[in-house]
């Protein structure tokens, strides 16, 4: 009887040993997973300002002007348009 | 003496005083098992709730507005995180060293800041919506009492170029012209908040429970074509500063689906910038501005009298001697023409022509077409201050009104309006809803307002209108056939014609199958020219003959020169 005692009072002790460490493992994770969670939110916000940045640059104003004055483009005549059959 | 033996212990005690103890014991007990009653009991939640205070925190779970693209996805408004700092003016006592620094960090004045910190007020914005990494090197300061706080701003990278299309939001996020308002509710994200357990560091180490699961806003993608939008301003402000002009607008749809490809008004302003705002700049004029449409109205007359067989293209109409009375009133053309067919009332303008088209159609059947037509209600679209235009009902029409709203006065419309009204004759005869937002399958058929003959006998007429002996042959765009109409308009002004001019064109292209409908109002040009082919016509041209590279149509005209000798340009009405 007294042995059959040890042995339940040994497996509640590692059962309760388990349960300490997975949590503290679990909370880990949680940890880690929060971490990444904030890091994509920066990510993402890095790209709309990486989107905004692009579409600053790409404004057509801004187009227009560097090919007229930079490099001195120009629309293209009537009579310099070919066009092709599809 | 023995001491077991104690004379106290003879001393026989009151039974009471046992029983009084154990009482008192008893007494003890019950208060204990009480008071663990009410504590687990009655009062649990309560002392749950206090108990998870210390270690569950909700969090907020922001959500961001949604993008604004145009229709091929490039970004025309997005919402970018940034940080307002303030302070706590008591908390902030800052060394004339740190505030220097903190000033040159914000980019604001010292003495600004220092008169800021010295208010007796509890909270002090020092400067809203930082970019983050400033934010950062704030906080590297270290500087006690001095805060951040999250929000949201909005750019507009295109600046004035859509900015009448697009609106801006307010401090809230909440839109408030424009796109931003008429789609407020889809671009609008709803922010969330949950429940987690943080530990000592302040790290979260479980989530218990969502509340609220943020909802971010939606992207909405636009009918608008970056492109061509900046085509249609750039014209636009070339032309208003050219010719001197208070104001102007343009409107580009694309005929087969109904989609509003451009909208530019003049004057405008910078959406990323508002704090100079007047509002003449606010004003987008496609929409909320009405004007009396004049000769671009002539064509719809035409259309109903072909349609009712009252005339054919080839009619002759008298319009010598170029008068025409109607009771004590008189239309004149400012120069007379003789004997024209139908179609060169259109192509040379004649008022006298057109009037008399009108009266032999009844009143009812006229406002019934400008009804189908959508002019005098408003386009339902969700802009806000979208105007009806004015359209009196046709019982109270005397025949003058009628003979003056032949064409286009006496009747008010918007820009937008007239360039939907056109689509029946770039259709065959039908009209789409107009829409904002980009269109995957558009309805093939509209509504009917002219037969699908009609259509194609007007578009004809439209088409001699832009050739050499018409009035606009500066619409003209090298390589594709053009069809439109110009209108010259003098400005109501307290109920009388003043000696002010609206400039308008209407048209589209390639006339053998229309692709774009583009749509020009110069509101007092001043320098000189005003007639619709001088001043509007041109900016039509141009644009077109842009738009029409840019999307790649093939032209369905052999080049011809540009300039034929000795040919006038029809001289145009009012």
């Amino acid at each position: 009887m007294a042995r059959l005692n040890l042995i339940l009072l040994a497996m509640v002790l590692i059962s309760a040993l388990a349960v300490v460490s997975t949590n503290h493992r679990a909370r880990k994770l949680v940890i880690e997973y929060e971490r990444e969670q904030e890091r994509m939110r920066a990510l993402e916000v890095e790209w709309g300002q990486l989107q905004l940045e692009q579409s600053t640059w790409a404004t057509h104003a801004r187009i227009e002007e560097i090919a007229r004055q930079r490099l001195g483009m120009h629309p293209p005549k009537p009579n310099q348009i070919i066009t092709t059959a599809p | 003496m023995k001491l077991s033996r104690s004379p106290l212990l003879d001393e026989r005690l009151p039974a009471w005083r046992a029983h009084f103890v154990l009482g008192l014991l008893l007494a003890g007990s019950l208060a204990l098992v009480g008071r663990s009653f009410y504590l687990q009991g009655v009062n649990k939640e309560f002392l749950i709730g206090k108990g998870e205070s210390r270690y569950e925190r909700v969090i907020e779970m922001p959500a961001t507005r949604g993008r604004i693209l145009d229709r091929h996805g490039d970004a025309l408004a997005v919402s970018t995180p940034v940080k307002s700092v303030w302070a706590i003016p008591e908390d902030a006592k800052l060394s004339p060293a740190q505030t220097r620094q903190l000033s040159k960090l914000l980019d604001t004045d010292a003495r600004e800041l220092t008169r800021k910190l010295a208010s007796s007020r509890d909270f002090v914005f020092l400067k809203r919506q930082i970019a983050p990494d400033v934010a950062a090197r704030v906080t590297e300061l270290k500087l006690p009492g001095v805060h951040f706080q999250n929000e949201y701003r909005r750019y507009y990278p295109a600046a004035e170029v859509t900015a009448h299309m697009l609106g801006f939001t307010g401090a809230e996020d909440v839109g408030q012209e424009g796109i931003e308002l008429a789609l407020n509710g889809q671009l609008t994200g709803k922010p969330g908040s949950r429940r987690v357990i943080k530990d000592r560091r302040g790290q979260i180490v479980e989530d218990v429970e969502s509340i609220h699961v943020p909802q971010e806003g939606k992207d909405v993608a636009l009918a608008l074509d970056a492109k061509l939008q900046y085509l249609a301003y750039s014209e636009l402000k070339r032309s208003i500063t050219e010719h001197k002009a208070k104001a102007g607008g343009i409107v580009m749809l694309d005929a087969k689906t109904g989609e509003v490809l451009a909208l530019a008004n003049l004057p405008t302003y910078n959406p990323n910038n508002r704090s100079r705002l007047s509002g003449a700049q606010l004003r987008n004029r496609a929409f909320t501005d009405t004007f009396e449409p004049g000769s671009t109205f002539k064509p719809f007359t035409v259309a109903l009298a072909l349609d009712k067989g009252n005339v054919r293209f080839d009619t002759p109409i008298q319009t010598a001697p170029g008068k025409l009375s109607i009771g004590p009133a008189t239309i004149s053309d400012a120069h007379p023409h003789g004997v024209l067919s139908v179609a060169q009332v259109i192509q040379k303008s004649s008022n006298v022509g057109a009037a008399k088209m009108a009266l032999g159609i009844p009143a009812e059947d006229m406002w019934g077409m400008f009804d189908n037509l959508g002019f005098g209600q408003p386009l339902k679209l969700g802009f806000p201050g979208e105007a009806a235009g004015r359209l009196r009902p046709w019982k109270r029409w005397r025949p003058i009104e009628q003979a003056t709203m032949s064409y286009g006065h006496g009747i008010a419309v918007t820009l937008i309006q007239l360039a939907r009204a056109y689509q029946a004759f770039a259709r065959d005869g039908d009209l789409l809803p107009l829409s904002l937002t980009r269109v995957e399958t558009a309805p093939t058929v509209g509504a009917r307002v002219f037969s699908a003959q009609t259509a194609r006998e007007v578009r004809a007429m439209l088409e001699m209108a832009v050739q050499p002996g018409g009035t606009a042959p500066k619409a003209q765009v090298p390589g594709y056939r053009v069809a439109g109409k110009t209108g010259t308009a003098h400005k109501l002004e307290g109920g009388s014609y003043a000696n002010k001019y609206v400039s308008s064109f209407v048209g589209f292209a390639p006339a053998s199958d229309p692709r774009l409908i583009v749509a020009v109002m110069i509101d007092e040009p001043t320098a000189g020219k005003y007639y619709g082919g001088e001043v509007a016509a041109p900016v039509f041209s141009n644009v077109m003959a842009g738009s029409l590279r840019a999307l790649g149509i093939p032209p369905d005209d052999s080049p011809r020169p540009l300039q034929m000798a000795n040919v006038e340009p029809a001289k145009e009405e009012m």
